[in-house]
């Protein structure tokens, strides 16, 4: 089975984001950083495990009406660091990217440290540096390495 | 010293620990000579923790600068009891003094006090975080007692909560220094801390049993393992028996080590030893006030 063929079983969007080159296995986590649950009707197709030439086997995501956030984009990247994002407007793709891995992330994850100020209801936003391999608290120095989208901010 | 803050240990450069240390070691040798040098300086203390030998040696060291010492009071009686934010807190006290000291049960506090106040803000621990004013005056003793070069050091105890453990590990990066970390493993080094020693390319063993290693050690750092991070009694006990320092046997293994403990003390290092020579305990403890008064005299 090529890509191409792979590309034919999903219908085109009009207007909205492809996320490709995703992480084999990780599209579910994506929706989950794009807070998509199926519940406000936007068409959204999944394709898993797809063969890929460049990654083996990749992830595809195309949401129907969605264009992605700076922030989203900035956690995406800690996923699926290969992703390329297109933008869809009108059937063509009229902007294509690859994420970039950013130096922190802010206000978007949880510190898992109960004990961190970031957890004390005072005026402060989450900041997380990125480091190899995870990301760490600036304020209680806690690294996260595994299952960051679980710490993504409700 | 560049910088506004002392909030970890990480920000200290070998230069910047340096000059604390030799800042510290005139004032010690004259502690009575300086009495006017910061006249009419204000240090606001506001600890949301007890302590004793932290807020006295930081008292003492403003008062023999010539200085005096506002202090919060105790949280029950503060503004913080009507649910008043640290950050509000702060942002009054630094209307008042030159410089804050800042003691709070959760880590990550002082650094974001730093975003709220201007005046220099030292961090005297944050929850299981840090404690670089603690490590000073523990390089401070080192240097006295040992050098910090071509140094093996053993640091013992409860390696995750102890906030003075990893302030000094990672100050200790900026030496020649093999440090060896025994603990059960429950409290062995947090990964963060591991991460960084690990950048640093630092000389680091792990240990869960420490009188096969203390022959090879300088100084043994020993830290109290405390009751509250065990589920039940019984294997607190287990656990913080096995980390016991007697006098048999540091005149068995090692005649010439240096024994430190940033107190207070239970059980881990038993009376029998304050006797040795290498009980250097105390005086770590007293070279808290010269240490302080080099970093207040740098920061005010």
């Amino acid at each position: 089975m090529t890509e191409k063929e792979t590309e034919l079983r999903v219908s085109k969007i009009e207007n909205g984001t492809v996320i490709d080159h995703v992480t084999a296995g990780e599209a579910l986590r994506v929706l989950v950083i794009l807070g998509i649950d199926g519940s406000e009707g936007q068409p959204v197709s999944v394709g898993m495990n797809v063969p890929s030439d460049r990654l083996g086997r990749k992830d595809v995501v195309k949401v129907e009406g969605m264009e992605l956030s700076q922030e989203e984009v900035d956690v995406l990247s800690l996923l699926a660091p290969d992703a390329t994002i297109n933008i869809i407007r009108n059937y063509e793709v009229i902007e294509k990217s690859r994420v970039d891995r950013p130096e922190s992330v802010v206000g978007v994850l949880t510190c898992p440290n109960t004990n961190c100020i970031t957890n004390a209801g005072e005026p402060v936003e989450t900041y997380f540096t990125v480091t190899d391999g995870g990301v760490q608290c600036r304020y209680c120095e806690t690294i996260i390495r595994e299952d960051i989208t679980d710490h993504i901010e409700p | 010293m560049r910088h506004e803050h002392v909030i970890s240990a990480k920000q200290f450069t070998r230069a910047d620990i340096e000059a604390v240390l030799d800042r510290a070691a005139d004032f010690a040798a004259n502690q009575q000579d300086v009495a006017d040098a910061h006249e009419g300086a204000l240090l606001a203390t506001a600890f949301f923790e007890p302590s004793t030998r932290t807020k006295m040696s930081f008292e003492a060291a403003i008062k023999r600068l010539g200085g005096d010492v506002i202090d919060m009071g105790p949280v029950e009686f503060s503004s913080v009891s009507k649910g008043e934010t640290l950050a509000d807190t702060l942002r009054v006290i630094e209307g008042y003094a030159d410089a804050i000291v800042l003691r709070h049960p959760m880590e990550g506090s002082a650094t974001m006090a730093t975003e709220y106040v201007d005046v220099p803000l030292l961090n005297a621990g944050d929850g299981a975080g840090q404690h670089p004013t603690q490590t000073l005056l523990d390089l401070f003793t080192i240097r006295e007692e040992v050098g910090l070069d071509d140094l093996t050091i053993g640091i013992m105890g409860d390696l995750k909560y102890g906030r003075t453990v990893h302030s000094l590990a990672q100050a200790l990066t900026n030496f020649d220094t093999a440090q060896h970390f025994i603990s059960p493993e429950s409290l062995r080094l947090p990964r963060s801390v591991r991460y960084d020693l690990h950048e640093q390319g630092a000389k680091v063993r792990e240990h869960e049993d420490f009188e096969a290693i203390l022959s090879e050690l300088d100084v043994l750092y020993v830290t109290r393992i405390q009751r509250e991070r065990f589920p039940d009694e019984d294997e607190y006990k287990a656990v913080s028996g096995q980390y016991q320092l007697d006098k048999e046997m540091i005149l068995e293994h090692n005649e010439d080590l240096t024994v430190l403990h940033p107190l207070p003390r239970v059980d881990e290092v038993a009376p029998g030893i304050d006797s040795l020579p290498g009980a250097k305990y105390f005086e770590q403890a007293h070279n808290g006030v010269p240490v302080r008064m080099a970093l207040l005299d740098m920061l005010l």
